[in-house]
């Protein structure tokens, strides 16, 4: 199986990303630059964490722009699995794939810590591997990780089921000061209603070898493989959507 | 002609960075600064002399760019 890991100038979680995919779990990987239109037949894409364009105007609002994106926008309308990590997630949202908007922390602090993760939807290619309820423990490091949409998204949003990740405390339960950046209703991971685009700001690709403290992140690629190359208990397989 | 470009967030969502400076100016005795809401400021150089020109250029890059339309409102002044 093939990654497919964008790198916009400014990106700085890149390597880490195609370091996950090739070195830990033995996949094909291929950086896309942000000025080419082509995905070289990536199977699975990732926008990576950092600072794409300096994050100028607005976090992910320039890289919104960049060739790559209208390609990336098209194999997400063909329901190819799109992961978009930290910053990532934020150029996302910019792009319409997600919805909702990103916020300066509550506190202002960049915050860069270990976070605890309830995974509340198993049914999209990236925690199909996980069980309903688990707690991850993984890292955040960002300044714009507010998640928040307005109160008629956010009803529609829970009602189609699109809050995949929330913060927790360590057994699982809601409790604000376990809530690191003030996001609405603890929200760390949504998805879109077609379930095939996921955007977090937990960084899973620096939690898959024990050296790094930890191995919780691992559950987000084992998850996609699971989706790619098998049918799982969970539906059919997803449909191949390389070029 | 210029167009000049205010950029706020929607009153309904919470602006940390006004608050914090708004807490700031309390603590230095400013008591009457009641609140504080932080924004960006843009000014853009138009090749038009026609103000309503101006403004409908202004309002399409302002929604298309320099706002987001989910938390930010924009007001335009011409001149």
């Amino acid at each position: 199986m093939r990654f497919g890991v964008v790198v916009f100038p400014g990106s700085n979680c890149d390597e880490d990303a195609y370091h996950a995919a090739r070195d830990v779990f033995g996949q094909d990987a291929e950086y896309l630059w942000h000025k080419d239109t082509d995905l070289k037949s990536a199977d699975v894409l990732i926008l990576p964490g950092g600072f794409a364009h300096g994050d100028y105007l607005r976090t992910g609002a320039m890289a919104r722009f960049s060739p790559i994106m209208g390609p990336v926008r098209a194999f997400a309308e063909r329901g190819g699995p799109v992961l978009g990590i930290c910053n990532g997630f934020q150029i996302l949202l910019e792009a319409g794939l997600l919805p909702g908007a990103m916020l300066r922390n509550r506190g202002l602090k960049y915050r860069c810590e270990h976070v605890h993760l309830r995974v509340e939807q198993t049914d999209t290619p990236f925690t199909r591997s996980a069980r309903a309820g688990q707690v991850l423990r993984i890292p955040i490091g960002h300044g714009e990780g507010n998640y928040f949409a307005p109160a008629e998204m956010l009803k529609t949003i829970e009602a189609n089921r699109q809050v995949v990740l929330r913060y927790t405390d360590p057994n699982g339960a809601l409790n604000d000061e376990w809530n690191p950046n003030g996001s609405v209703n603890a929200i760390a991971a949504v998805c879109n209603e077609r379930r095939n685009v996921v955007g977090m700001m937990p960084h899973p690709e620096r939690a898959c070898e024990p050296l790094l403290g930890g191995v919780d992140g691992r559950i987000i690629f084992e998850s996609v493989l699971k989706a790619m190359t098998s049918g799982g208990s969970t539906g059919p397989a997803l449909q191949l959507a390389g070029q | 002609m210029r167009a000049r470009v205010f950029v706020t967030l929607k009153p309904s969502v919470f602006d940390p960075q006004g608050r914090t400076i708004a807490e700031a100016l309390h603590s230095l005795g400013y008591k009457n600064v009641e609140d504080v809401r932080q924004g960006k400021y843009f000014e853009l150089d138009l090749a038009t002399t026609e103000a309503a020109t101006a403004r409908a250029l202004a309002a399409e890059v302002a929604d298309k760019v320099l706002a987001n339309p989910v938390i930010e409102s924009y007001r335009i002044e011409v001149e």
